[in-house]
């Protein structure tokens, strides 16, 4: 780029860095929820699981 | 876990918001940079996402120590969380910064001082996730991230001052300037609201996935708690 008279045409390199940006930060949104969803899931069935061993534990 | 608060809910709102904004002006209101052309715009998210990841990194050697001082597993997983959501936006930043360097320097990748530390940190942390995993007791698992996330937090601020110390063909747009480097360039009035803006931005940002990966932590150790009150 030292001895160039006009402005280069790097808006592909733009377009990549702002789409990988988008893509990144969205994947890792998507994980959160998606962690987050399963550990819901767990916690539900382990305290259904709990108070059932608690009921028989009383039987 | 509580349901989420109205305040997390908001900044939700806020940082899709402020994303939004930041891309506005990087894209839109940001004059093109005259030597470097379009992809010189990437810069605005480069700065803002390491900014924002270094701050996190030291952030979590803090709260190492504050763990290593009062044994509280709270303080364990809001350095986890630190570490996850740095880890993330420093990736961002290297790849946009590679992405800069191909059409400045004529190379995706150059084992700069710079860039050379930044992998570095990159490293150690995707390290610090490889041997929490190698632990099963909690106690142990957050003694031993204390200690490696306090010794790592060392590694932010090297990357940081790597350009002020080194030579290297790493720009230094602000605090000074740096003989050997190729591809600065000198900020106008517009170019510094975007660039101001965008460190605001991801500031926001940073701080609603944070909070909400505290929240999946607090979870996380719910769950923990319960298969060991169901197994036993």
């Amino acid at each position: 780029m030292l001895f160039q008279t006009a402005t280069p045409d790097t808006s592909g390199y733009m377009i990549a860095g702002f789409a990988i940006s988008f893509l990144v930060m969205g994947l890792y949104v998507v994980s959160l929820y998606l962690r987050s969803r399963n550990l819901h899931r767990d916690r539900e069935m382990l305290e259904e699981m709990d108070s059932a061993q608690q009921k028989s534990a009383s039987k | 876990m509580r349901s989420k608060p109205l305040l997390l809910t908001i900044l939700d709102i806020l940082s899709i918001l402020v994303l939004g904004i930041s891309t506005y002006l990087a894209l839109f209101f940001a004059p093109t940079e005259r030597v470097m052309g379009e992809v010189q715009r990437v810069f605005y998210f480069h700065i803002g996402t390491a900014w924002t990841a270094l701050m996190g990194f030291i952030l979590a050697a803090v709260f190492s120590i504050i763990y290593l001082v009062t044994k509280n597993l709270k303080w364990d997983r809001y350095q986890v969380a630190a570490i996850e959501v740095s880890l993330v936006f420093f990736f961002l930043t290297i790849v946009l910064g590679s992405i800069w360097a191909r059409p400045a320097w004529n190379t995706w990748w150059t084992w700069d001082p710079r860039l050379t530390t930044a992998a570095v940190t990159e490293l150690i942390y995707i390290a610090y996730f490889m041997l929490r995993q190698g632990i099963d007791d909690p106690e142990r698992r957050a003694r031993f991230g204390a200690v490696y996330a306090l010794i790592g937090g060392l590694s932010a601020p090297v990357t940081f001052f790597a350009i002020r110390l080194f030579r290297t063909i790493h720009p230094v747009v602000i605090g000074g300037a740096n003989a050997e480097a190729q591809g600065g360039f000198a900020m106008t009035a517009d170019m510094r609201v975007a660039f101001f803006f965008a460190l605001f931005a991801f500031t926001i940002i940073f701080i609603d996935l944070y909070w909400n990966r505290i929240r999946l932590g607090e979870l996380q150790d719910q769950v923990e708690q319960l298969k060991l009150k169901v197994t036993m």
